[in-house]
């Protein structure tokens, strides 16, 4: 649970543009936060909302060109991540920060078996040899739940299905015991029971190992399941940010008031329609001067078109909670600016 | 696998039975007589005399199922003869050539170590200029590097050994003088100058074919390359912190190198087969060159057998090349 020591991951105006033949797009736009330790934060958005690109950008996992970031400061402790040099960057990723990805069935190398693909982090961040990385390999492939494991060093990650998949690419995450743990939309490509597996393994992991999450998906009610925090993402720059329950409970942009509208509801008569957000995300391609959801938005009022809102805090019943919002149509009666998340 | 390998070498029988009987009777049925060489003022009934000797007036199916025992019986029964001294072959008449009247198969003999050292030679040349070359171009695509890259590929495709080998011949034998223009079929390595001039030789066909080679499979290695770099386990690769050296070349090349085996392993065929215009052009006396003057004297037996060696050799390395690709790509299982 956070508590106030200094964040593990504190990251300040970053700004990520990629560079393409038909001019720039801005994916990332000044985007702050910060991770506390042992924290889960969840981080939704549709498709293009920036992310995916926001969490790579922290670990230097976009290719340069097209990708290049303009801005900001990413810390990991005392370091910098974007000062390092790319050697030093190398050592943090996959040795303090994991990551796993979307899509288990190709995020493995078809060609190594899977014994070799958890010894390698460990080998090269913690200097092990090949009998102590292969030790170490079979304890983590135990602890994300694989039977059997001694054995199944040597299979290749064709012989395991997509959950088991992503449990190994969970134990590669975890191989050199990071700080924090980047999932991207870890259960999107695994069907709804898998998901369920996959999401008490981490709930399970995260009490045993206590490192910080970041959790990226655009599914709501997994957000609900095991989020301490949320963070809504749109056109490239955090919309909202609040405690989950407070998120579930009030929301205040009218861009997550459409999202979690447009769960559908598992019980009562089947009434309406799913609910739609009308309107595709916008591609930005120049920073933004105007709110990026004001198309899209029932609310939108003059000052929409002219001014980026900022975030601000809201307080509810005079009471903070942590959660802050960019819309000039929720902050507009009562509220203070914040300078940073 | 082993089942795979074995079931693939029995279909190779029949598949090779088929084989050489199309090409018996398709090189029968070519125009031409093995008296063609023979001077004029040698009279018809000598000629047909001569004929007969040779065993070129009996019918084609029974000269091609003589050709098939003398093939696979009496051949390799003379070659543990010779390596054994034992007497499995009990003098049994060899396949002639008509032209040269030796055995077809000593005349293969004395030829192939040269069309070898020079084509395997300009094989080996070509796949190590290749492989890098792929590699870093696909690695920095679009770049100079890569432009250079793509220039060369082009240029070994599309300019015919006859062009570029006399170029090269124009370039480093005439202008600049390095190495002789005509290969020397007769000498031997026994010491080092010696060495030094049979590097010397080799050096032009091995270019004009090297080029050649190199263009072809560095652009499969680059596109290769390419199709691996975008996968998701290259950025998972990176995201454990490997250095750049380690996610291309063993994680990107390891899959990469999968087909770009298989063509390598498929061009091994080629080498056997000489390449029958460079040899001419640089007077290498290989394999090409014998096959080229059996086919101007009309002489049967030795094309029909040169044609069908190429045929084993074919159906050898697509086999091999299948099981290079199970043994590489752990996905594949035969069984």
């Amino acid at each position: 649970m956070p508590d106030r020591a200094a964040p593990v991951l504190d990251v300040r105006g970053l700004k990520t543009v990629f560079r393409t033949r038909g001019g720039e797009i801005h994916a990332v736009n000044d985007v702050s936060f910060h991770l506390e330790r042992g924290e889960l934060l969840g981080v939704v958005g549709e498709s293009g909302s920036g992310k995916s690109v926001t969490m790579m950008s922290l670990i230097g996992l976009l290719p340069s060109p097209p990708a290049e970031i303009r801005a900001g400061s990413v810390m990991l402790g005392e370091l910098d991540l974007l000062k390092i040099s790319p050697e030093a960057l190398r050592r943090v990723r996959g040795a303090k920060v994991g990551f796993i990805f979307q899509d288990p069935m190709t995020s493995l190398n078809p060609v190594f078996n899977i014994g070799f693909q958890i010894a390698e982090p460990l080998r090269r961040h913690m200097g092990m040899t090949k009998a102590q990385a292969a030790a170490r390999a079979v304890e983590l492939l135990e602890l994300v739940g694989i039977p059997d494991a001694a054995k199944r060093l040597g299979d290749y990650p064709h012989q395991f299905s997509g959950g088991m998949r992503q449990r190994v690419m969970i134990a590669i995450a975890l191989a050199c015991d990071p700080d924090v743990l980047i999932a991207d939309e870890p259960t999107t490509a695994l069907d709804v029971t898998i998901q369920a597996q996959i999401l008490e393994l981490v709930k399970e992991l995260r009490v045993k190992l206590g490192m910080a999450i970041i959790w990226i998906t655009h599914d709501l009610g997994v957000i609900a399941a095991i989020a301490d925090r949320v963070m809504v993402m749109y056109g490239g720059q955090i919309v909202e940010q609040a405690p989950v329950r407070e998120l579930f409970a009030n929301p205040q942009h009218p861009y997550t008031r459409a999202l979690l509208k447009t769960i559908p509801s598992l019980t009562g008569a089947r009434e309406a329609r799913l609910q739609v957000i009308e309107g595709q995300p916008p591609i930005m391609t120049a920073a933004p001067t105007a709110c990026a959801f004001r198309a899209r938005c029932t609310h939108a009022f003059a000052r929409c078109e002219v001014e980026n809102p900022q975030r601000a805090r809201i307080d509810t019943m005079g009471l903070s909670f942590g959660h802050d919002v960019a819309c000039h149509w929720a902050t507009a009666p009562k509220t203070s600016e914040v300078s940073n998340a | 696998m082993l089942t795979f390998t074995l079931r693939r070498l029995l279909l190779a029988i029949p598949t090779l039975l088929v084989i050489s009987l199309v090409i018996f009777l398709l090189v029968d049925l070519a125009p031409g007589s093995p008296m063609s060489e023979i001077p004029l003022t040698v009279p018809p009934e000598v000629r047909k005399k001569m004929i007969e000797a040779l065993g070129a007036d009996q019918p084609v199916m029974v000269r091609y199922v003589l050709w098939l025992r003398q093939f696979f019986w009496v051949e390799p029964a003379t070659l543990i003869d010779g390596w054994f001294g034992t007497n499995w072959a009990g003098g049994e008449q060899r396949i002639l050539s008509w032209q040269s009247r030796a055995p077809v198969f000593t005349v293969i003999g004395q030829r192939i170590p040269q069309t070898l050292t020079v084509i395997g030679t300009a094989y080996l040349v070509g796949i190590l200029i290749a492989l890098p070359i792929g590699i870093y171009s696909a690695y920095r695509q679009y770049s100079l590097f890569d432009q250079l890259g793509t220039l060369f590929a082009m240029i070994g495709f599309s300019v015919p050994t006859f062009f570029s080998g006399t170029l090269i011949i124009i370039i480093f034998a005439v202008t600049l003088g390095w190495f002789p223009t005509k290969y020397d079929t007769n000498l031997s390595v026994t010491d080092w100058p010696s060495f030094v001039k049979q590097l010397q030789q080799m050096a032009m066909p091995v270019m004009t074919l090297g080029l050649a080679n190199a263009a072809v499979i560095s652009r499969y290695m680059r596109s290769s390359m390419l199709d691996n770099m975008g996968m998701d386990y290259v950025r998972t690769a990176r995201a454990k912190g490997l250095t750049e050296r380690v996610v291309v070349l063993k994680h990107v090349l390891r899959n990469s190198m999968i087909p770009v085996v298989t063509v390598i392993a498929l061009g091994i065929p080629s080498i056997f087969g000489g390449a029958i215009i460079t040899e001419n052009l640089f007077g290498v006396n290989g394999i090409g060159a014998a096959l080229i003057g059996a086919i101007h004297a009309s002489d049967l037996p030795m094309v029909q057998t040169l044609a069908f060696i190429f045929a084993v050799l074919i159906v050898t390395f697509n086999l091999i090349a299948d099981v290079l690709y199970g043994l590489l790509d752990p996905r594949i299982r035969y069984d």
